[in-house]
């Protein structure tokens, strides 16, 4: 496809979002349907399968046991990792993660991280800890991948346990799991995207083609917020973030339930 | 026999899964799993699944490797790294580059590369849980992702794996039997013409075993092949088979 098209498609866009209008025909704030399903990587300690509409997102958490950090010998160490591999889009190639996948591992690090939701105190085995890696494999990429990548990563921390440790013959016994990870809360990122001057969120990939800025904004169940990324090359006036703020605590409280949270 | 073995892997007849001793694993097939790709499918062998998407005919980079002639078929499989009980590290490794080397030359087989001159077709296989025979899982569902972007196509390519365990020939090596087993030996073939664009084999055998497993492979191809069959017929119920 020419560069043209891109440039009629983004204009289309534009013209609808300034007439109140979505290319799907959803609300601003509205999100596709969404979906999740846990356990669907045996293998993995724990996994999760996220739709939002045509993005899939797996993810899946292996733990190993490695060195603590030298300031926290007692806590668990988290690894967020993201792949963009190339099933999933023309554009992505196989190779070593890009600065969107980083991107996106770093700030669903972060809303982990900073909720502290993974109590990594007590994660400990003898001078070991256990090393707790989240595993993003983006499959499908019709945009909003934050937000996905994030919803499936809780989800799979959420169904996530740990296994049984053999001290006699220093072996991890994958396969047999002792007990739950404990995770006691639930961050859920809301990307806001803006474009012609509006608010909206869970853009699509054409929509993205149009973004002239986003904002990711963490939010935990106490609707606090605990991580914040402000994306794209536009920029948002101060009374705009503070309303992609309000739209993310609402949307957040609405999607945690789907977790159960 | 290596720490950690069962002392037997076959027990009456039974396998440890209790599979008998030419039953292969539950079989699963489905194409057109994802939105963006050209063309994309699904496969499974018990534990094992393997997600292939088809990019192209595209154009391809870099030039120098355009054929006036024909296109250029380019197989990557990789390993999502929570496939497996070890994490696997993200990237390319020797095993995953000699891998999409033999299952880029087996579809080339069976792609008519002739319609599509400069042209690239990229096809890349996700393993997303790994429990032996991943390289058949990834060329099985290759091909139906082929068929799925309608590239023409000779054949299909059916593929999977017989094997050596406590002395027995047997098919579709698949848990303890991958760690513990004698010979795994994954094979692929196209299934009308019945000709092997895949062959590879880890273990000692006679001729004689050899040509068993051979011949236990073939049936195990052919139960693929329907598989595939009713995946594509699945999806595409309007076209008649001319068989």
């Amino acid at each position: 496809m020419s560069s043209d098209f891109y440039e009629l498609g983004e204009n289309y866009v534009k013209k609808l979002v300034s007439e109140g209008t979505r290319l799907d025909g959803r609300g601003f704030k509205e999100f596709r349907e969404i979906k999740i399903e846990t356990g669907v990587v045996e293998k993995a300690e724990g996994s999760a399968r996220v739709t939002i509409g045509n993005t899939q997102v797996l993810v899946g958490v292996k733990m190993s046991l490695g060195d603590p950090y030298p300031d926290t010998p007692n806590e668990g160490v988290l690894i967020v990792n993201t792949e963009l591999v190339p099933v999933a889009s023309p554009t992505f190639e196989p190779g070593p993660p890009d600065e969107n996948a980083i991107e996106i591992s770093r700030v669903v690090d972060r809303g982990i991280r900073e909720s502290k939701c993974i109590e990594l105190e007590g994660l400990g085995v003898g001078e070991k800890v256990w090393i707790i890696n989240v595993d993003i494999h983006v499959l499908d990429h019709d945009g909003n991948l934050i937000d996905a990548s994030a919803l499936g990563a809780i989800a799979a921390l959420l169904d996530a346990k740990i296994p049984k440790y053999d001290e006699n013959e220093e072996k991890i016994l994958y396969g047999e799991p002792d007990r739950k990870l404990p995770v006691k809360d639930v961050p859920v990122a809301i990307t806001i995207g803006k474009i012609s001057g509006k608010l909206l969120v869970d853009t699509s990939l054409k929509e993205e083609a149009a973004l002239e800025a986003r904002l990711t904004v963490t939010t935990n169940s106490n609707g606090e917020i605990v991580a914040m990324q402000k994306g794209g090359k536009g920029a948002f006036t101060p009374e705009e973030i503070k309303e992609a703020v309000s739209i993310s605590i609402e949307k957040g409280k609405e999607i945690r339930k789907l977790l159960g949270g | 026999m290596k720490a950690g073995a069962p002392e037997k892997l076959i027990i009456d007849g039974k396998r440890l899964d209790g599979r008998g001793i030419e039953e292969m694993r539950e079989i699963e097939a489905r194409i057109g799993v994802l939105k963006r790709a050209d063309g994309s499918a699904f496969f499974r062998f018990g534990n094992t699944r393997a997600l292939a998407a088809v990019y192209g005919p595209r154009q391809l980079h870099p030039k120098y490797l355009q054929d006036p002639k024909k296109a250029l078929i380019r197989c990557k499989y990789n390993m999502a790294p929570f496939s497996s009980y070890e994490r696997i590290r993200p990237g390319v490794s020797r095993r995953s580059i000699e891998i999409s080397k033999i299952l880029t030359e087996a579809l080339s087989q069976v792609v008519f590369v002739e319609e599509f001159p400069r042209a690239a077709i990229d096809v890349f296989v996700e393993i997303i849980q790994a429990d032996a025979s991943t390289r058949c899982a990834a060329l099985n569902a290759a091909a139906l992702a082929l068929a799925d972007a309608g590239i023409p196509m000779k054949d299909l390519v059916s593929s999977c794996a017989a094997g050596k365990v406590d002395g027995e020939i047997i098919l579709d090596v698949a848990g303890l039997e991958d760690n513990y087993g004698e010979v795994d030996m994954p094979v692929a073939m196209t299934p009308r013409d019945e000709n092997i664009v895949l062959l590879q084999i880890d273990g000692i055998l006679t001729k004689e075993e050899f040509e068993k497993a051979l011949d236990l492979a073939r049936k195990g191809c052919k139960k693929v092949y329907e598989a595939q069959k009713a995946a594509l017929k699945e999806k595409y119920i309007e076209v008649d088979e001319d068989e």
